[in-house]
């Protein structure tokens, strides 16, 4: 049919539909206004800085302890959050049980929750007199004012992301493929690493990636449970906002360039692993 | 067990999971849940209500609480009303045409979710604050964004910018131009299309995206505290209130205000719980459609 059109659509412009014009036009003045000129600001603002006084800002050894928590906190809790995300997406999809449509839409909680109270509720909880802080407490367990907290606050932000990247791909697998590779004398764990995992890996890699991304910008749920002691457990927005504090605004530009920057790259891979997945599933059906 | 199963069931059972694997994962997924998500909410209301249901009305009494709370409706009602103009017209324009740059623009509407909020709240401040680029031109006028509700209200946008325009842009170029162009053929007006064809196709995913993009925006907390100034009874929003209650350790009263935003949550689950089995519903509904009208989405997918 698209081969029938395509010839004369080459020639005369292919918009049909009105609108075209002003509506591309607006998005265009929008984001430029609302996100593309604020954040060229944070470029041109550090523009200012010379090149000591920027390296000095960023590699101050509190930001980098900083960074060092940012990331590691944000790696675990995606793997965390990879394996339990593709257990509870398995569960979802593949099985039946009680409040299973409850499970399925509190999964969003973490997206629906203001992180504010995420935090104070996590803290609550996980406080030396909180519900489950009192029984942890006696056996030397601390998981609230230290690095667990942050950990924790990470994971329960970044939940819906893995299971709802990999819940669509889960429901279209070919239940015809696994069935083929039980004919041919798989087990079922043979079946699950050989030919369900991989048609589930772009999607489960794409999830970790996108709940990554967010760990690392997270500010609101952590800065509560964290206990916010420098060098040891304070978050790299946190310092942005210390140093805004301050009336350290060049120190702030410094590191959040660097956030910026840390963010574009997450945002290019993701983009990487979305079109990987698109490739996969594309030649697969 | 017995071994005597007919064929079709035998099939199920061999790409099937035996039964204690089945259970125990169930278990532990719904351990998780439990863990992770019950209790936290649980936690909220709980702990709102600790000393009664007095105490908990007490939170609400308080001017400043008052205030916190219209200034959260105020914000919302001006940047989702923004956004909401912002997607649907991105939508129109990616969705519907083709062009260079696209897939640039595309991943630059998608930006504002990647960007930590305390630097989306940052660039506001080096736009329009005192050390900003306007902030002399702003003084000399006395005008004020930075630490008053303009600045906030920015910063909600910033952070809320993608998501209508993200649940409508998938949405509306599975479901293709065709039926757009019928209209027009029909010699629809522009606004017509969009009012009569359009609208009424996307309306389920554009209610999706509206319900996120109010969610996120009452409940934005790290953009908003970096613009605020946290002034009580005139900048401080919903989230911000809380968070002051709670570092002054009335516990109560912090956890009460955090119920309001925690029901928030649960209005905004349920919605979209009902929005999408609706629009399963719909998709079965076409499915079966006799072939005379082939079910416009069924042939897309």
């Amino acid at each position: 049919m698209s081969s029938l059109i395509l010839p004369t659509l080459r020639h005369q412009p292919a918009r049909v539909l009105p609108g075209f014009e002003i509506t591309l036009g607006f998005t265009i003045a929008y984001l430029s206004l609302i996100v593309l000129i604020p954040l060229s600001a944070l470029v041109f603002k550090t523009l200012n800085l010379t090149w000591e006084q920027f390296w000095q800002a960023v590699t101050a050894p509190r930001v980098v302890a900083s960074y060092k928590l940012t990331i590691g906190a944000s790696f675990i809790a995606a793997l965390v959050n990879a394996f339990f995300g593709l257990l509870l997406a398995w569960v979802l999809v593949r099985y039946q049980f009680f409040g299973k449509k409850i499970v399925d839409a509190l999964v969003d909680l973490p997206f629906a929750l203001p992180t504010a109270v995420a935090g104070i509720s996590l803290t609550a909880l996980l406080a030396g007199n909180g519900w489950v802080g009192q029984y942890l407490e006696p056996l030397g367990i601390q998981l609230a004012f230290n690095r667990n907290g942050v950990l924790i606050a990470l994971i329960f932000i970044g939940l819906p992301f893995v299971v709802r990247t990999v819940q669509p791909i889960l429901e279209d697998v070919e239940k015809e493929l696994e069935e083929a590779a039980t004919c041919l004398g798989a087990t079922r764990w043979q079946t699950f690493s050989r030919v369900i995992f991989p048609a589930l890996a772009p999607a489960l890699l794409t999830g970790f990636a996108m709940a990554f991304a967010r760990a690392i910008g997270e500010y609101g749920s952590v800065i509560f449970i964290a206990g916010n002691m420098p060098m040891v457990s304070e978050i790299t927005p946190l310092i942005i906002i210390s140093k805004l504090e301050q009336y350290d605004y060049a120190g702030a530009t410094a590191v959040a360039l660097v956030m910026l920057c840390a963010a574009f790259v997450m945002l290019l891979l993701i983009n990487g692993l979305q079109a990987w997945q698109r490739a996969r599933s594309g030649a697969s059906s | 067990m017995s071994v005597q199963h007919t064929t079709p069931t035998h099939a199920i059972k061999s790409t099937g999971e035996p039964v204690w694997l089945r259970r125990t994962l169930i278990v532990i997924a719904l351990l998780f849940v439990f863990l992770f998500l019950i209790l936290p909410l649980a936690a909220v209301f709980t702990e709102a209500l600790r000393k009664g249901f007095d105490a908990f009305l007490e939170a609400f009494k308080e001017p400043d609480a008052w205030s916190a709370i219209k200034l959260t409706l105020l914000i919302t009602a001006i940047a989702v009303p923004l956004n909401l103009v912002f997607g649907v017209s991105a939508a129109w324009a990616i969705a519907k045409f083709e062009f260079r740059g696209k897939a640039v623009l595309t991943t630059l509407v998608d930006l504002p979710f990647s960007v930590s909020p305390v630097v989306a709240g940052l660039i506001y401040v080096l736009v329009f604050g005192a050390q900003g680029w306007f902030g002399p031109w702003l003084q000399a006028n006395d005008i004020k964004i930075i630490f008053a509700v303009p600045g906030i209200v920015l910063a909600t946008v910033f952070v809320t910018f993608p998501f209508i325009a993200r649940e409508l842009i998938p949405l509306m170029q599975a479901q293709g131009n065709e039926e757009e162009q019928a209209a027009m053929v029909l010699g629809a007006s522009g606004w017509q299309i969009f009012w009569r064809v359009t609208l009424p196709n996307i309306k389920w995913g554009l209610l999706y995206g509206v319900i996120l993009c109010n969610a996120r925006a009452m409940g934005e907390f790290g953009a908003v505290s970096v613009v605020s100034g946290h002034i009580r009874g005139q900048t401080n929003t919903m989230p911000l209130h809380v968070e002051i209650l709670y570092n002054e350790y009335q516990s109560v009263a912090a956890f009460a205000v955090a119920s309001l935003l925690a029901l928030l949550a649960l209005v905004t689950l349920v919605i979209k719980s009902v929005i999408e089995w609706k629009q399963q519903r719909l998709m079965a509904e076409l499915a079966a459609l006799s072939p005379e009208r082939p079910p416009v989405r069924a042939a897309t997918a």
